[in-house]
């Protein structure tokens, strides 16, 4: 079985380029070169000289002594919160517009949920001197509004989306919206493994760099390239198809992708898609939805803005269905656990989103032998708020 | 049966046609009989029903707004086919159904063309169904019961793909004026006028309606000296939004057009 795309834009099932006529020139204009470009020696050495003295790649692979004491197991984190703008996000918007300034775009629209997309973005695009302009729903504009201001400093213009839930959702339809009128000139950064082919390979390919070095590091580290396991927390999923990307066709690594449970899957406020979706198409490709049973996408709910979307790449769906990868969530509260208990075992402060992957580290049993990598997705100085919020209501319990 | 849409065209081969697009719905849930009614009678030659949808990303703010309104109204497939059993003994105008993919697979595929054609419906627009999958699960289905589909080209799709959305399409070719809100008005004119130049020298085998960014009788009349007709979706849903009269309102909105 293929856990990679197939000639028609497909994995298994999943995929496609369900788009509107107006976007059929853009998207067949990435579909035909992409691979081409960012195959071409002269991007590889451009784009791999700039992960290495701008984004700060390798990022550590670090052995957690404390956090693998209270888990079991030996731990290692992936530190993409090191990352230059503190995530991994930054992989993929300064493959993207490497890739757009060769295309001779002159304008670069990104949506954002979290907002670590939308800084990325406007970092990649500062540095490349390309006009920026990031959609966000209000909602996130106000839970995240430091990410706000490093846009705004960077140089972008930041529209809140004010349509629908006020959310990613509907940054990402505004987005489209955009580049349906501006087709010629603008390049869309979508910014997880989600949209019509070939955003969501290309998106992995850029992310794939994580697993590709992991191997390395492990290697070294351990004389094993392979762990036994590797966690990340998914949304749309890019950090966690970055982490599996090179392990996908090694059937001993179990990859573990934590979904976010919000208040829970059982209550009306929760962003597990998996657990709580069904087949469907929504931005352009057929993948795995939150939908009424008229197929009206609903609104999800995580704590964490980054994880707040109702679909999941085309990629992940498959691998879900083909049981290459277990789907797993955990809450609000358990990841908000978590990061405290990152931050005072190991000094590490996580974002949210990531905090989720830690979260479920004590649910997979470890044994002391199992060596897992958790994707340390990105930092958590944007969630500084939230934290402390969390720990308001608990004292007040 | 025949079908009405193919019989439209073949009918007064030189007549322009005005469609008008309205999401079902809205502004109440039972609406769009009254005013399928109400368009028939001024004249209108086409309907577009809209099966609203929450990520309309196709449409712009006036059709979103309208689609929300619908959902809020307890709009489904199913309320929306209910509704639509009466239609065929009230107008006999053709009628379109026209939105996004997703309702139609959770309603299932099979069971939409049944419901579409048993209540008199003889064409669909679905604009984010990619042409390979129409051609794998839906070409042959709507050709055996009887049923047009209708594509969009742009001013930006390419001459080979613009015969291929051509040939695929039965009743009319969706003909979208240019996307861009860039440049002066009168450059879009003059752009727009050598896209239909461009469209009306290609020899296509269906008549070209215009749709998108026409609003109001000089709009309409400009893309009549060209095309086959034009479709009118956003200034009619503002039209009838306020609306305390919706059959005068219409009225007086079909005569601002067509007068």
């Amino acid at each position: 079985m293929s856990f990679y795309v197939n000639k028609e834009g497909y994995f298994g099932n999943y995929g496609g380029a369900y788009i509107p006529e107006f976007l059929y020139p853009n998207i067949e204009e990435l579909r035909t070169s992409y691979r081409e470009i960012v195959d071409s020696d002269d991007f590889k050495s451009e784009f791999k000289k700039l992960l290495r003295d701008y984004v700060g790649r390798p990022t550590p692979l670090y052995f957690a002594p404390s956090l693998s004491k209270a888990c079991g197991g030996k731990i290692y984190l992936k530190r993409e919160d090191l990352c230059h703008t503190g995530s991994h996000k930054l992989n993929n918007a300064l493959g993207q517009a490497l890739l757009a300034k060769r295309l001779g775009k002159k304008r670069i629209i990104a949506e954002t949920g979290a907002g670590q997309h939308g800084v990325a973005t406007a970092t990649a695009c500062a540095l490349l001197g390309i006009e920026c302009v990031v959609y966000m729903g209000q909602v996130d504009t106000e839970r995240q509004a430091p990410n706000v201001a490093r846009m705004k400093y960077l140089g972008a213009e930041v529209v809140p989306v004010t349509s629908g839930s006020k959310t990613l959702k509907d940054a990402t339809n505004e987005a489209m919206r955009d580049w349906i009128a501006h087709p010629i000139t603008t390049h869309y950064i979508i910014g997880s493994v989600v949209g019509p082919h070939p955003f969501p390979d290309m998106v992995a390919r850029f992310q794939s760099v994580i697993s590709e070095e992991m191997r390395a590091q492990l290697k070294s580290e351990t004389g094993n390239e392979c762990p036994d396991i590797v966690v990340a927390c998914v949304g749309g999923g890019s950090n966690a198809i970055g982490a599996f990307y090179n392990y996908l066709e090694e059937e001993s690594v179990r990859l573990v992708a934590v979904e976010a449970a919000g208040e829970g899957v059982d209550t009306d406020r929760s962003a597990a898609t998996l657990a709580l979706g069904k087949d469907g198409v929504l931005h352009g490709c057929r993948t795995v939805l939150v939908q009424t049973e008229d197929g009206q996408v609903v609104e999800v709910h995580s704590a964490s803005a980054g994880l707040d979307y109702p679909g999941i790449g085309p990629q992940h769906a498959h691998l879900h269905q083909s049981k290459r990868a277990e789907y797993v969530s955990a809450t609000d509260e358990e990841a908000f656990i978590a990061a405290r208990e990152l931050s005072r075992l190991e000094g590490i402060i996580p974002a949210l989103e990531s905090a989720h992957a830690v979260a479920y580290l004590k649910k997979l049993s470890l044994s002391e032998n199992d060596t897992v990598v958790v994707n340390l997705s990105g930092r958590g100085d944007k969630d500084m708020e939230s934290y402390f919020s969390f720990e308001e209501s608990r004292r007040e319990k | 049966m025949k079908n009405r849409l193919t019989e439209l065209f073949k009918k007064e081969p030189s007549k322009k046609v005005l469609s008008i697009f309205c999401t079902a719905g809205f502004p109440e849930l039972n609406s769009i009989v009254p005013i399928c009614e109400s368009l028939e009678e001024n004249g209108v030659d086409l309907i577009e029903i809209g099966m609203p949808f929450s990520d309309p990303v196709a449409d712009g703010p006036v059709i979103q707004e309208a689609s929300d309104v619908a959902l809020k109204n307890g709009m489904t497939l199913e309320v929306l086919f209910r509704q639509l059993e009466s239609l065929r003994e009230r107008v006999s105008v053709p009628i379109l159904l026209m939105g996004y993919i997703n309702p139609v697979l959770q309603y299932g595929l099979e069971r939409f063309v049944t419901s579409a054609t048993s209540v008199g419906v003889d064409g669909v627009i679905l604009p984010d169904l990619p042409l390979p999958e129409y051609r794998q699960q839906c070409k042959d289905l709507f050709a055996n019961n009887n049923l047009s589909a209708v594509f969009l080209v742009t001013p930006h799709t390419p001459e080979d793909r613009i015969r291929e959305l051509d040939s695929e399409s039965s009743g009319f070719l969706y003909v979208v004026s240019t996307p861009s809100t860039t440049g002066s008005k009168l450059e879009v004119v003059a752009e727009q006028q050598e896209y239909f130049s461009r469209l009306r020298a290609m020899e296509l085998k269906n008549p070209l309606l215009v749709g998108f960014g026409i609003s109001d009788k000089e709009s309409y009349e400009r893309v009549c000296e060209h095309m086959d007709g034009a479709i009118i979706g956003s200034a009619f849903i503002r039209c009838i939004r306020e609306s305390n009269d919706l059959s005068g309102d219409i009225q007086a909105f079909i005569k601002s057009i067509r007068s």
